[in-house]
C-alpha cells in the first residue's frame, strides 16, 4: 500500500519535471504535425483553401514520374553530400583528435568560426563564387582566356584551339546538382566532424597499439580497430548530415537556379505559389516517412 | 639460437627535455623470466615500449634475437605485448581477439582455429570463445590478453604490469600461474612491475631501475641479499640504514663507527678507505635480540616499541641517540610470541656477513 502510494508520488513528481518539455512538444510539434496530416488528407479549395473531403489522392499524386524524379535526385544529392562530408570530415576529425590536447579546442574553434556568419549569407557567398560572372568564371574567361590566346600566338600548337574556345564561355557551375552539393557539404561539414571527433577522441589508443603489436600495419589497424570503434560517430554524423540535406530548401533555391530543384523546393512552391496545401502536406509526410525509415535502417546496420 | 633474446646497448629515450631512459644497456637471456622493477616513472614501461617498437630510441640500439631492430615498426617485430589495461578489442569476441594476430599473418583458417583453441585451453578459458570482453571478469580478461599474445608464439613476450588491476588474492594466484606458464612454453618473458615482492616471486633475473637507469641486475637472491646501493636496498624489502665512518679495515672486514659511539663490524666486498663516509644496511630479519650478551660484537639498546603483525613481531630498538633499528622475528612458536616489553635493555646481534657496506 505504502509503497504503491510512494510510487504514485514519484510518478507525479517526474511528470512535473518533464511537463514544460511535454507542453512544448505537444503544442508546437505534435499538434502541428497532426494538422499537416489532416490537411494532407483534404483537397485543394478553388481559391487555395482546404476542402475537407477526405482523400488519399494527394499521396497518389506524389508517385507521378515528375515528382519521383525530383525525389530521386534529392536522395542522390543528400547521399552524395553525406559521402563527401564523411570522406573529408572524418580525416579532419582524426587530425584534430590526434593533436596535443592544447591544440584541439583551438582547431575546433577554427572549424566553427565560419558558422558564426548567417547561413543565408554563406550560401549567397557560394553564389558569388559559382555563378557565370562569379569569382571562378571571371578568372576562367578573363585571365585564363587571355593566357590561352597569348600562348596560341607564342607557341603554335593544335591544343590551343579547343582550350581557347572552352575559356571563351563560363564554366557551367551555377545551377547544377554539383553546385547544390558543394553548398550542402559546406553547410553540414561540422555536423559530420563533431560526432566523428568525439568518437575518435574517446578511442583508447592502446587498442591501436595492440593491433599493431599483433602484426596489423597502419591500414589494417585502421580498418579492423579504429573504424569499427568510431562507427557510432560515423553513424551519428551521417544522419546529422543526411537528414537536413534531404529536406534542404535554401541551398538548392539559391545555388540550383531554375534547373536543379530538390523536394524541399517543391514543398515550398506548393504552399507559397500553387497554394495547394494538401499536396504540399502530403509530400512533407512522405519525406518524413522516408527519413524515419532510412534513419532506423541505418542505425540498425551501424550498431551491429 | 642467440644467447640473448633481447639486448639493449646504450639506449636512451628523451621526451622533449625529459629523459625517460638514460643510457641503458641490458642483456635479457633467452627463455627466462626477466623483470624490470622500479617505482613509477623510473623508465621501465618506456624500456618495454622501446623493445616493442612503440617508441624509437633517441640513442642506442635494440636487438631482438640478435637482430638489430632500428626503425622496424611494432607490427614487424617478433614480440607480443600484454598491456596494462589488457587492451582487448571490445567489438570482437574472445575468439576473434585471440585469432587477430594469426589472421594478420595469414595463418590458414583451420590451423589458426586449432591454435586459438589450444591457447585458450592453456590459459584455462575453454568454452569462452563467443563471449565479448565486457562479459568477462578482470582475471578472465587478463587470461584472454595472455592467450592473444602467446598464440603467436613470439620470441619474446612483453608484459606491462599485467596483474596491476587484479585484487591481491587473484594476483598471487596469477603470479604462480604465469611463472609456471613461462616455464612450460619456454618463451622469454620481459615483465614490468613496481611490486618488488611480485618481481622476487616470479623472476629468474631482475633489473632494478630508477630515474631511467638500471641500478642493479641480478637474480632475486642477489638483489635482495646483496643490494648494490642504497636505493636498491631501500626499494626491495625493508632495511635498516646506519650512517658512519670507516675507522678500521682488516681481513675483508670494515669497522664502521656510527654516531661516534656505535662500532659495527661489516664484511667489505669492495675496497674502502679509512675515514670514508659509509652506510651500513642490515635487514630486520637478520638481527636477533638477547637479554644476555651473546657475542662481544653485540650492541646494547632499549626496546622502544613492539609491533605485532601476525606472521611476525617487530621490535624497534634504540641503539644510540639517533639510531633506531627494526628487528623482525617470525612468530614460529605456539601461543603468544616471545617479545620484550617496551623499556627492556637488550642486546642486538647479527653476523657481520649479513650487514652490507654501501656507499654513503
Amino acid at each position: 500500500m505504502q509503497r504503491q502510494r510512494r510510487f504514485r508520488r514519484e510518478t507525479w513528481r517526474l511528470l512535473g519535471l518533464i511537463s514544460p518539455t511535454l507542453f512544448w512538444l505537444i503544442v508546437f510539434f505534435l499538434v502541428p504535425l497532426l494538422l499537416v496530416l489532416a490537411i494532407s488528407l483534404g483537397q485543394r479549395g478553388t481559391y487555395g483553401g482546404v476542402r475537407w473531403d477526405l482523400t488519399l489522392e494527394n499521396y497518389a499524386r506524389f508517385f507521378d514520374p515528375l515528382y519521383l524524379r525530383i525525389f530521386g535526385r534529392t536522395v542522390f544529392i543528400a547521399l552524395a553530400t553525406t559521402v563527401i562530408c564523411l570522406l573529408t570530415g572524418y580525416p579532419l576529425a582524426y587530425f584534430i583528435a590526434t593533436r596535443p590536447s592544447g591544440w584541439r579546442n583551438g582547431l575546433l574553434l577554427l572549424l566553427m568560426i565560419p558558422f558564426w556568419t548567417n547561413f543565408l549569407i554563406r550560401t549567397y557567398a557560394w553564389l558569388l563564387i559559382l555563378r557565370d560572372q562569379g569569382v571562378i568564371n571571371i578568372f576562367w574567361t578573363g585571365a585564363m582566356h587571355e593566357f590561352m590566346a597569348h600562348a596560341a600566338m607564342t607557341v603554335p600548337l593544335p591544343i590551343w584551339g579547343p582550350l581557347l574556345e572552352a575559356t571563351s564561355v563560363p564554366l557551367p557551375l551555377f545551377g547544377t546538382d554539383g553546385a547544390i552539393i558543394v553548398g550542402l557539404v559546406y553547410a553540414w561539414l561540422p555536423d559530420m566532424v563533431l560526432p566523428c571527433y568525439a568518437s575518435i577522441e574517446r578511442l583508447d589508443y592502446s587498442l591501436v597499439e595492440a593491433a599493431q603489436d599483433l602484426y596489423a600495419n597502419r591500414f589494417r589497424s585502421f580498418l579492423r580497430v579504429i573504424l569499427p570503434m568510431t562507427m557510432p560517430g560515423i553513424v551519428a554524423g551521417s544522419v546529422l548530415v543526411f537528414i537536413p540535406s534531404l529536406g534542404a530548401y535554401v541551398t538548392p533555391d539559391l545555388l540550383g537556379g531554375a534547373k536543379s530543384i530538390m523536394i524541399g523546393n517543391v514543398i515550398y512552391s506548393q504552399f507559397m505559389s500553387a497554394r495547394d496545401y494538401p499536396f504540399g502536406s502530403a509530400i512533407s509526410f512522405v519525406l518524413m516517412a522516408v527519413m524515419l525509415l532510412g534513419t532506423l535502417i541505418y542505425f540498425r546496420l551501424g550498431t551491429e | 639460437m642467440p644467447e640473448h633474446a633481447v639486448k639493449l646497448t646504450r639506449v636512451s629515450k628523451h621526451f622533449g627535455s625529459v629523459t625517460a631512459v638514460d643510457d641503458v644497456s641490458l642483456s635479457i637471456p633467452d627463455g627466462r623470466f626477466f623483470s624490470l622493477l622500479g617505482p613509477s616513472g623510473c623508465g621501465k614501461t618506456t624500456t618495454l615500449r622501446l623493445i616493442a617498437g612503440f617508441e624509437l630510441p633517441t640513442a642506442g640500439e635494440v636487438y631482438i634475437g640478435g637482430k638489430l631492430q632500428g626503425e622496424i615498426p611494432p607490427y614487424r617485430r617478433p614480440v607480443n605485448t600484454v598491456f596494462q589495461n589488457y587492451a582487448l578489442f571490445p567489438h570482437m569476441t574472445v575468439y576473434d581477439n585471440v585469432a587477430f594476430g594469426l589472421q594478420m599473418r595469414k595463418v590458414p583458417k583451420e590451423e589458426a582455429r586449432q591454435r586459438v583453441l589450444e591457447a585458450l585451453e592453456m590459459v584455462r578459458l575453454p568454452g569462452m570463445e563467443n563471449r565479448k570482453p565486457d562479459q568477462l571478469s578482470g582475471g578472465q580478461q587478463q587470461r584472454v590478453a595472455l592467450a592473444r599474445a602467446l598464440v603467436n608464439r613470439p620470441k619474446v613476450l612483453l608484459l606491462d604490469e599485467p596483474l596491476g588491476a587484479l585484487d591481491l588474492k587473484l594476483r598471487k594466484a596469477m603470479q604462480l600461474e604465469l611463472k609456471a606458464l613461462q616455464h612450460r612454453v619456454g618463451i622469454t618473458f620481459v615483465y614490468v612491475t613496481h611490486d618488488q615482492e611480485e618481481a622476487l616471486t616470479m623472476s629468474d633475473r631482475i633489473a632494478v631501475m630508477n630515474r631511467g637507469a638500471v641500478l642493479q641486475l641480478g637474480t632475486p637472491e642477489e638483489i635482495y641479499e646483496r643490494p648494490a646501493n642504497r636505493f636498491v636496498a631501500d626499494f626491495i624489502g625493508e632495511t635498516n640504514f646506519m650512517e658512519g665512518q670507516v675507522k678500521g679495515i682488516r681481513a675483508g672486514e670494515a669497522v664502521v663507527v656510527v654516531d661516534g659511539v656505535l662500532t659495527i663490524h661489516v664484511s667489505a666486498e669492495r675496497a674502502v678507505g679509512m675515514n670514508e663516509e659509509a652506510t651500513v644496511a642490515i635487514r630486520p630479519e637478520k638481527i636477533s635480540l638477547h637479554v644476555e650478551i651473546p657475542d662481544p660484537r653485540a650492541v646494547p639498546g632499549v626496546v622502544e616499541e613492539v609491533i605485532y603483525t601476525g606472521t611476525d613481531t617487530r621490535h624497534l630498538v634504540r641503539l644510540t641517540e639517533n639510531v633506531v633499528v627494526t628487528v623482525r622475528q617470525q612468530n614460529v612458536g605456539v601461543g603468544a610470541p616471545v617479545c620484550f616489553p617496551v623499556g627492556t635493555r637488550v642486546y642486538v646481534h647479527w653476523q657481520s656477513e649479513s650487514a652490507r657496506l654501501l656507499m654513503a
